[in-house]
């Protein structure tokens, strides 16, 4: 077992591990911070994967962002349900049986699949993935028109976003 | 070496924990962390089949920054949505936002 390896599993336990406790964790607060340990653990996977903008990405967007936008919705709807009564369905049993067929159904297909045992090629030398996304991002060739279609999906929602919270009183 | 069906394991097991926070939590908040949960299995898995593929090609890792856009975008307009709920009828739980159930 090689370095790398080790850093992985350790990664990805603590991945799994704080997701799990975002979802059961009965103090929401804890779950918006539990969602950042995860959040975090998700860039150093991305940092493995010589992924390195993205894992700074990551950061900014969904931790500095998303979990802080979470944590603000959190403290603005605490008053009821504040760790007292049942966080979960009543049939909780029934959507762990079901992520759990999910997750073997999954498994099922991953082990039919014969590309399962690849390892990465390395990097060609002077590789730089944070040029060619850019000159991907923006040529008419490649994803200019996603790119766009998205920023006006981001401009939509956040004005959407501010009419639906807006107090009107 | 890593082998690629480790990243894809830990994506699917990601994926399933959302899945099973977005079944069971009461709050709507916390079905909304759930989501957040299940988008970052799928981009676990988009940059690793960039990695592992050619790497010349970068749709996995084009395809990534398009899902924290619409992530962004989703996180945003449902806590609006969880919000002005809030303020109206003065509850966050799912199942008693049942104004459409016939």
């Amino acid at each position: 077992m090689t370095g790398e390896q080790i850093i992985f599993l350790i990664v990805a336990l603590s991945t799994l591990g704080s997701a799990l406790m975002v979802v059961t964790t009965r103090n929401l607060i804890h779950a918006a911070l539990w969602l950042v340990s995860t959040l975090f653990a998700v860039a150093v996977i991305y940092t493995l994967l010589n992924a390195g903008f993205l894992a700074v990405v990551q950061v900014v967007v969904y931790i500095g962002a998303i979990a802080i936008l979470f944590i603000f919705a959190v403290m603005l709807t605490r008053k009821d349900l504040r760790d007292s009564g049942p966080q979960m369905n009543p049939n909780w049993w029934l959507g762990a049986l079901l992520a759990g067929m999910v997750f073997a159904g999954l498994a099922f297909l991953l082990q039919g699949w014969n590309g399962l045992s690849k390892t990465a090629a390395d990097l060609p030398s002077g590789f730089d993935a944070v040029s060619l996304l850019g000159d991907k991002l923006t040529s008419p060739n490649a994803y200019v028109l996603p790119f766009e279609v998205a920023s006006v999906l981001l401009l939509a929602a956040l004005v959407g976003a501010v009419y639906i919270a807006f107090n009107k009183k | 070496m890593i082998p690629l069906s480790w990243y894809l394991i830990l994506a699917a097991a990601l994926f399933c924990i959302g899945l099973f926070g977005v079944l069971v939590r009461r709050n709507a908040v916390a079905i909304l962390l759930g989501v957040e949960l299940m988008l970052n299995a799928v981009n676990i898995n988009l940059v690793s089949f960039w990695r592992y593929g050619n790497v010349a090609i970068m749709t996995g890792q084009v395809f990534a920054i398009i899902v924290f856009a619409v992530a962004a975008a989703e996180v945003a307009v449902g806590l609006a949505l969880v919000i002005s709920v809030y303020r109206r009828r003065n509850t966050v739980v799912a199942e008693e936002l049942d104004l459409l159930k016939w």
